[in-house]
């Protein structure tokens, strides 16, 4: 234990109440993580003192306002160590981040009878915005096909990789899973075939350190709420030489520079990405978040729920009819499961009941489920605030749940 | 036995349950004791399909009464399933559309019929109102 998890528990109010009678026990880190005081702090802090719409006025609170917030992309660019601030593009989500992209790019660059490669386990969000520009350009979509234990079939991927191919968009780590994917390999095989890549890095983000100047991957997405950040603020980062390239997604103030009936000029990067006033108090409470996690430590954070995963799945292992979906040494503190041939929702409604926040169903990783031929799964994802004794009552729990259900 | 009175004895036979785990518990041996669902009915135009569950659901106009069956891939689903067929099935079309379904929300189940929870009960619950309205017509 490399923190004081009692001091850290106390940083989040919301797991120290009882849900169903039972403590609550919050395994659904994947969906959301919970927030930190500091953070929860810094974006009521916002409307409580400094609450002015930014880059607009000329007086004390918008300038305050504004420098808060662009404070905040500083923070962002250098948590991911972007080579610059104006690579960062503050959007609602992951979502909306691969939305601004396969517009972007997709306007920018593609054309009938391009590829588009991604893979079989990808979020849903990572694949019906390239559908839609799929149906819209005529583009292509090639899929690397998911390994019986849940890894990339790595020598499809490169044998997908073809002169057609325009971009490569990929999960850093599967949200269903927990699996770390090579994006590493990934990129290095996309460069050397002079293709650009985007990673999906929503379920990596808050767990491993990320360097995108080290990974060299061309743009890197990810939402703040599954970093311990409010909900409504996402990252798409992009180099420079693509993002300065790109079509703007959406139009409205902010991303102008000049407006005019017979053509309107647009801002410079990152505001040309940026319509409409942005979601500010979430974007510095971003910024708190990554406070947070760098008082913590990533290294810290990674090892301790690296120990808490290894130890979970060791004791998880032991209750009858448990079945893991995809299992790979490199891994997240994610644990997918099927527990005999229990329905995951009757597991999760159960669980309910007795205190446990788990998530089941599809994930929206449909492709995925129907690779493994399965309609879902439970899943228990961990984060660094939660512990070996929550772990030990889940499999209490389970035990129980297993017995009724069998 | 009216589709109200149907639904007190329901209330009354969960009320003797305080812990939830009970309550479930017999909800999943209401499930398992389910009429099995008839395979020729298991057609795609009798699946309701939930983001977490489906549900089937099939109807028959006997004598003036709608016979419904059911069935669901999740065991507690399929127990809800079992409780709104045991108080709606077996009913004419008017008492099926004036009825007003209480007995749900009074043992605690609610979460369960909101539309939230994707599990196909929302979507079942339309349906035999939906298979009322439309024998009610054939009937004149």
């Amino acid at each position: 234990m490399a923190f004081d998890i009692r001091k850290i528990r106390a940083d989040f109010p919301i797991l120290s109440q009882e849900v169903n009678g039972k403590p609550l026990v919050y395994f659904d880190n994947a969906a959301t993580t919970q927030k930190p005081l500091a953070v929860i702090d810094a974006e009521a802090g916002v409307y409580k003192t400094i609450n002015s719409n930014i880059h607009r006025g000329v007086h004390h609170l918008s300038n305050v306002c504004t420098e808060a917030f662009e404070d905040a992309r500083k923070k962002v660019a250098g948590f991911i160590n972007a080579d610059s601030s104006d690579e960062i593009i503050f959007t609602r989500g992951t979502t909306e981040s691969v939305n601004l992209l396969s517009f972007s790019f997709g306007e920018t660059f593609l054309k009938e009878g391009d590829e588009v490669i991604l893979t079989e386990m990808e979020h849903h969000s990572n694949i019906v915005p390239w559908q839609l520009l799929a149906q819209r350009r005529g583009v292509a979509i090639k899929v690397v096909p998911v390994t019986d234990n849940g890894e990339l079939d790595m020598q499809v991927f490169g044998e997908l990789l073809n002169e057609k191919t325009r971009l490569v968009a990929v999960a850093h780590i599967s949200n269903v899973m927990g699996t770390i994917n090579p994006v590493e390999e990934i990129i290095a095989l996309a460069h050397a075939a002079d293709v650009p890549v985007m990673i999906d890095g929503a379920q990596a983000i808050h767990h491993l350190p990320v360097d995108v100047q080290k990974l060299n991957s061309d743009f890197y997405v990810f939402s703040g709420h599954k970093m311990y950040a409010p909900t409504g603020v996402g990252v798409l980062y992009g180099k420079r030489k693509w993002l300065e390239m790109m079509k703007p997604y959406q139009g409205g103030g902010e991303m102008i520079d000049k407006v005019s009936f017979s053509g309107t000029t647009f801002n410079d990067l990152p505001y040309k990405f940026e319509a409409g006033t942005p979601n500010y108090a979430g974007v510095i409470g971003l910024g708190a978040a990554i406070d947070y996690l760098q008082e913590q430590g990533l290294e810290e954070i990674w090892a301790y729920e690296h120990e808490l995963f290894e130890y979970a799945k060791e004791k998880m292992q032991t209750v009858p009819g448990m079945r893991f979906v995809g299992q790979t040494a490199n891994h997240t503190s994610v644990i997918s499961f099927l527990l005999g041939h229990s329905h995951p929702f009757d597991v999760g409604t159960l669980l309910d009941k007795l205190g446990f926040a788990l998530r089941t169903g599809h994930h929206c990783a449909q492709p995925l489920m129907d690779r493994f031929q399965i309609s879902g799964t439970v899943r228990a994802s961990f984060a660094f605030y939660n512990t070996k004794e929550e772990v030990d009552r889940l499999v209490e729990a389970l035990l129980r749940v297993g017995s009724m259900l069998s | 036995m009216t589709i109200k009175e149907k639904q007190k004895e329901v209330i009354g036979e969960f009320a003797a349950f305080d812990d939830w785990m009970d309550k479930y518990s017999l909800l999943i041996e209401l499930g398992n004791e389910l009429d099995s669902f008839d395979e020729v009915h298991r057609q795609p135009q009798n699946l309701i399909e939930g983001c977490q569950s489906k549900v089937w659901l099939h109807a028959e106009l006997n004598d003036g009464e709608i016979v419904f069956q059911g069935d669901s891939d999740a065991i507690i689903v399929k127990g809800i399933v079992a409780l709104l067929l045991r108080v709606l099935s077996g009913h004419t079309p008017d008492e099926i559309l004036e009825s007003e379904l209480f007995f749900i929300d009074e043992i605690g189940l609610k979460e369960h019929l909101s539309p939230t929870r994707s599990n196909g009960l929302v979507a079942m619950v339309k349906q035999i109102k939906a298979y009322a309205l439309a024998f009610k017509a054939k009937m004149g």
